[in-house]
């Protein structure tokens, strides 16, 4: 008579096999590669420009002169040279100011409208004009900024110092509005439009049904329902997206550069054609820069870096935190 | 005639408005367009700006009367706030329009047969616009992108992975961390690569930094439509591949990734028309050459953005001529793969 034999007992068993354990770490790899990107450019830049932010130290962010002193072999010395870019810190937050302050209203009503008023047709047909806008190169709205905008705006530059001319900011010291921060401020805030709209119009979209439909059946108007529930509820989404447009401002470069003239002061009179942004700094001074003022424009990126940084991050949590609230 | 007809039954719909309501707003509109061309013309008011403005001024404010008198004052409310609203919009859309319009019709002037054939080797910028064309431009473009879609495509679609498939401890702060990289400007990238490659390592310009510059831009696009392309991939079809006994990355590689793929192809396009126009950093690391140079790892690369840019700067009619036909050119390769990623996920969401 034969053995009865048992077949062996297959373990059971929780623990992964061998291939996923390589294909979990290889896609944890590869997902932890945007900490590592992030990392490598705040290290290199910081790294680059180390010397120049501690010869200058806090100087760096408070002062306002680009001053390079020479030494008589011609090697830039750098206890003597004054690299500060705090007139061009203030020109980037001014000119994404402006264009946050122009953008918000229109895209929130663009927004609404989509939401609420459009036919579904032509909500269709907008929400891929404005992602198409959104999709435009920067290239492009500088070079458009450039021929057809800033005659228009500079026309209204000159309507609003006519007639606002007693507001601190709208005071012009010398008659020039062209190439001003307005109008930087304003083709930046066409560029950022797309971005605050689809961002107000993804939280308003959830807008809860419920509230919408209770508001109308107590015999709310259109205008009091969105007064009532969809404002409410939408608020904080609408504050992040207008950071994270207020980011995408900071950082923009080419077509800053186009429409501005890049003057190395602090102005606060936005009309004036004279004003300033760390990234076309960084462009401008580029072209002929020695190895020593190159360090400098690496640190004056790595302070452009941090700024959108905790920009986007504030704008991000905002973001995420909306919704749930209002009436 | 029949009791019948009398009470037919008719469907009604006491929101819509009636033919006379309609009369009555066309009548506003019209009036306020006549109105609007009357004070332009009798007022000292002028330009674009003043029609613009008047019309919508005079517009909201007949509305309004219209429509407080007809139905009290929370409707004339409501009728001010459609009317700005439609002011937004219409604010929102002119850009648009103008855009494509002065792009439409400047660069029509600059287009010949020759741009697709010829390099500017033998050419300065500001020869006929006949003359020369953007060859280099084209393929440097091409190369460049194709070279950061190599790069970024795996990145971007582990990093996906990572954030729909495994759900590490780390999904959290990765998903912020993409977010996060999707707001590094580009001149940023550029000094990085700048900081990282170029100084220290090959002291010179080619495409291929432009591609590292680009890659970085590229990645959290990619990554962020292809994590929503992910989810919207039935929890079933992974709990069916497990089920069958598949390891998870059979389960990944065989089924959700070919079930995701029209949608993976949406996030491979979205990315290319991301970077596709970027210039800041091309101008900091590819050097920008004028004729065909195949060789992405050595000597300069031109490209479309840095074409346009370098007719611009230049500033002479002809070159600005030459800037145009080049928007032109990238505007309608941005176009055809916005359009096609949304035709792509259009079908995929008709499915």
């Amino acid at each position: 008579m034969p053995v009865q034999t048992e077949p062996a007992r297959r373990e059971l068993t929780t623990e992964p096999r061998f291939s996923d354990k390589v294909f979990r770490a290889i896609v944890t790899g590869g997902g932890l590669s945007s900490l590592l990107i992030l990392g490598l450019i705040f290290a290199f830049l910081a790294y680059q420009g180390f010397s120049v932010l501690r010869s200058q130290g806090f100087h760096f962010v408070t002062g306002s002169t680009w001053q390079i002193v020479q030494d008589d072999a011609g090697n830039i010395d750098l206890s003597q040279s004054k690299f500060g870019i705090a007139a061009m810190l203030i020109g980037t937050i001014l000119c994404a100011l402006i264009a946050v302050v122009i953008a918000v209203p229109i895209s929130v009503l663009s927004a609404l409208f989509l939401t609420f008023y459009a036919p579904p047709f032509v909500k269709r047909m907008m929400v891929a004009v404005v992602d198409l806008m959104a999709a435009f190169p920067s290239i492009l709205f500088g070079l458009w900024g450039f021929f057809i905008l800033m005659p228009s705006v500079e026309y209204w530059a000159k309507l609003i110092h006519k007639y606002f001319g007693f507001v601190p900011i709208f005071k012009l010291e010398a008659p020039v509005v062209t190439r001003s921060p307005f109008v930087a401020g304003v083709v930046l805030a066409v560029m950022i439009i797309p971005i605050i709209t689809s961002i107000s119009r993804e939280i308003f979209s959830q807008t809860p049904l419920d509230r919408v439909q209770a508001a109308y059946a107590l015999g709310a108007t259109r205008w009091s329902m969105i007064r009532a529930v969809a404002l409410p509820y939408g608020r904080s989404g609408v504050v992040g997206g207008a950071m994270l447009g207020l980011g995408r401002a900071m950082g923009e470069t080419v077509a800053v550069y186009t429409v501005l003239n890049i003057v190395y002061q602090i102005n606060w009179q936005i009309l004036l054609g004279a004003g300033g942004n760390v990234a076309s700094m960084i462009l401008l001074k580029f072209g002929e820069a020695g190895p020593q003022e190159i360090k400098a424009l690496m640190a004056a990126g790595l302070v452009l870096f941090l700024l959108t940084l905790v920009v986007n991050s504030l704008a991000d949590f905002v973001v995420k935190r909306s919704g749930g609230k209002g009436r | 005639m029949t009791l019948d007809s009398k009470i037919a039954v008719r469907s009604q719909k006491p929101w819509a408005s009636s033919p006379k309501q309609r009369v009555a707003s066309a009548l506003v509109i019209v009036v306020a367009v006549i109105s609007t061309y009357l004070l332009v013309a009798i007022t000292p008011l002028k330009g674009k700006l003043a029609y613009f403005g008047l019309f919508f001024l005079i517009f909201i404010l007949l509305d309004f009367l219209y429509h407080l008198r007809l139905f009290g004052f929370p409707s004339g409310k409501d009728a001010i706030a459609r009317g700005v609203v439609a002011l937004g919009v219409t604010l929102a859309t002119m850009p648009v329009v103008s855009i494509l319009i002065t792009v439409f019709n400047r660069g029509r002037r600059g287009l010949h047969w020759g741009l697709f054939t010829h390099d500017m080797k033998l050419n300065s910028v500001n020869d006929p616009i006949s003359q020369g064309g953007l060859l280099h431009a084209l393929t440097g473009t091409f190369t460049l992108v194709a070279i950061a879609l190599i790069i970024s495509l795996p990145i971007g679609i582990l990093t996906a992975l990572y954030l729909t498939e495994i759900r590490g401890r780390f999904a959290g702060p990765i998903k912020f961390l993409v977010q996060a990289m999707s707001g590094v400007p580009s001149i940023v990238a550029g000094l990085f690569i700048l900081a990282a490659i170029v100084y220290p390592i090959t002291k010179s310009y080619s495409g291929f930094m432009g591609s590292l510059a680009l890659t970085i831009l590229m990645i959290p696009t990619i990554a962020r439509t292809a994590e929503e392309v992910l989810l919207l991939i039935p929890i079933e079809l992974r709990e069916a591949g497990i089920a069958l006994g598949g390891t998870q990355w059979r389960t990944v590689g065989m089924v959700v990734l070919p079930a995701a793929r029209s949608g993976l192809v949406t996030a491979v396009i979205l990315g290319i028309a991301r970077v596709a126009g970027e210039t800041a950093p091309i101008i900091l690391l590819t050097g920008g050459g004028d004729g065909v140079n195949g060789n992405p790892f050595s000597g300069p690369m031109g490209s479309l953005p840095f074409y346009i840019w370098k007719s611009f700067s230049v500033g002479t009619e002809e070159s600005v001529t030459r800037a145009w036909a080049g928007i032109f050119v990238l505007l309608v390769i941005v176009m055809i793969l916005f359009i096609s990623a949304r035709l792509l996920s259009e079908r995929r969401r008709g499915n």
